[in-house]
């Protein structure tokens, strides 16, 4: 179990604010004062920049950066750090590989996704399919907000090209048995690539690259402690040594001609220009705060606490919650709504007591659209997330409809 | 208590004045904000080519900064000069509205406004 009150003093933003109830870790997760550090450090000790000087700051920010590579791929148990390449964000990671997979699809082919993917992992397989006049199918959840197995199968053909899905809905909360789905799509068709967006993953439970089988998996620093303007795409090592760069520019060649150019090999090749140097260092101090927590106690605490939230939060009049009941299936995201009071108007009173949710549709508008929803409250938590945020939560939400009573 | 939710606020988003449909409207429009999920529709009744506003009706669903302003705005035209209405702004709203709203909300205040204009321009 997680010491949630003595965590707390991690977080410098708790000791600003200090009535803060954050319960919007979805959207993205506080920093502790370890992860500021270190970014710190980069700048006020080696603020040099990497692969180009022949002296001792510069190597030491190269040897920093290139060190937490290694570190993601042990985290999430990849074998070689060369699949790791560091972007700006998960969406930029899906929209690498919807450049690199996209000059190869053919009219006719299929890219399947499923109506619970957050926007990034949908809109780039969307306008991929419309241009080149691929299929773009849709795989809905049932009654239970789950994905069928035998529904994918009956979606998929000899054409399905790739299979892009969320492995944690982060609206539904949705755990989606990925090794299994992974599994099912290369059996049926052994080709065909399976991209996982493990965003809502990564931050908040073990993830086992190796274990789960899928081709590309893709996720973003500040959801798990680190700074923003980092995201990581993992890829088979051949996948990735196969595909085109996705831009061009310094850091990522080998030589240049006026007539020619030889690019580096992965990962440097799709890591154009100078990168995030500060905040990829920084990533790195997030892992090591979540390996000293360790990933089977954050999962618990999750569980727990959102165990906890669903038992009060159901006995609110008119509340209606979303996702999967048994809480060993989601994350730890709770999505609702309350009779004829619009989701905005609850975080905007919220708000004046310091409690924030988020409010809309969570760039997931085709499932909230598929539920007959404009939008809805969500409260997301993470480590340094409490029995009195989910409290004052409820309290709130009292409060709410007493002003609309 | 927030500012934002005063008494008259909640009492026109509850009990929201013209709200409805006209059997014969002289022109009508539509708008919504996508990432709000708050749609409204405006009915605008011109009697013999007067250039007043002989009735107003709104419908459609939204918070409650939208759907007061949508009623206290429509309750404000009926009688004045289209001419004039088309001069309405962004301004003139928030002080119809007397609160003080952050940027994400004030385009749900202003959604009743677009709607209005719209809904007079199609005025031929």
């Amino acid at each position: 179990m997680l010491d949630t009150d003595e965590l707390k003093n991690d977080f410098p933003i708790f000791s600003h604010i200090k009535d803060l109830v954050y319960l919007d870790s979805g959207a993205t997760s506080l920093k502790p004062r370890q992860v500021i550090a270190k970014e710190n450090e980069y700048y006020h000790k080696y603020s040099a920049n990497i692969f180009r000087g022949i002296y001792k700051i510069s190597e030491k920010a190269t040897a920093e950066y290139e060190a937490v590579r290694g570190k993601v791929a042990h985290f999430i148990g990849a074998k070689n750090s060369r699949e790791i390449v560091f972007v700006r964000n998960a969406t930029e990671a899906v929209n690498l590989v919807a450049a690199g997979i996209g000059k190869t699809l053919k009219p006719g082919d299929e890219i399947i996704v499923s109506i619970m993917e957050h926007h990034s992992n949908f809109v780039p397989w969307q306008q991929r399919s419309l241009k080149k006049n691929a299929n773009f199918k849709i795989w809905n959840t049932g009654r239970d907000y789950m994905l069928n197995l035998l529904e994918l199968e009956k979606l998929m053909s000899s054409r399905t090209r790739l299979v892009a899905i969320t492995a944690v809905s982060n609206v539904l909360g949705t755990i989606n048995p990925i090794k299994k789905l992974v599994a099912t799509i290369k059996k049926r068709i052994p080709e065909s690539l399976v991209l996982i967006d493990g965003a809502q993953a990564v931050p908040h439970m073990k993830v086992d690259i190796e274990d789960l089988g899928c081709d590309f998996y893709v996720f973003s620093s500040h959801k798990m402690l680190g700074p923003t303007g980092v995201g990581v795409l993992w890829g088979r090592y051949e996948l990735l040594h196969e595909m085109h760069p996705y831009q061009y520019g310094g850091d990522m060649i080998q030589a240049v001609y006026i007539d020619h150019t030889d690019f580096k090999d992965t990962p440097h090749k799709f890591e154009a220009g100078t990168p995030h140097i500060a905040g990829v260092i920084g990533l790195g101090a997030a892992i090591d705060y979540l390996k000293d927590l360790g990933m089977e106690n954050v999962r618990r605490h999750e569980i727990e606490l959102t165990t906890y939230a669903f038992e009060k939060l159901k006995l609110i009049n008119g509340i209606t919650i979303y996702g999967p009941t048994q809480m060993e299936d989601r994350g730890g995201v709770i999505s609702f709504t309350i009779e004829k009071i619009h989701a905005h108007d609850i975080a905007q009173i919220l708000d004046s007591r310091n409690i924030c949710i988020r409010a809309g549709h969570h760039c997931a508008m085709p499932l909230h659209l598929s539920l007959n929803l404009v939008s809805t409250a969500r409260a997301s938590f993470y480590v340094y997330s409490t029995e009195k945020d989910v409290d004052a939560l409820v309290e709130g939400l009292k409060f709410v409809q007493k002003t609309f009573s | 208590m927030d500012l934002i939710y005063r008494e008259q606020i909640l009492e026109h988003y509850k009990h929201p004045f013209n709200f409805g449909v006209l059997d014969n409207p002289s022109s009508e429009a539509s708008d919504n904000i996508v990432s709000c999920g708050d749609s409204l529709s405006m009915q605008v009744l011109v009697k013999n080519k007067s250039s007043l506003v002989a009735d107003i009706k709104f419908q459609g669903s939204g918070c409650a900064i939208s759907i007061a302003s949508a009623s206290m705005l429509t309750e404000s035209v009926k009688g004045q000069k289209i001419g004039d209405l088309k001069n309405l702004s962004k301004n003139d709203i928030l002080t119809m509205l007397g609160i003080e709203l952050s940027p994400t909300r004030v385009k749900c205040a202003l959604l009743s406004l677009e709607v209005l204009h719209k809904t007079l321009n199609q005025l031929t």
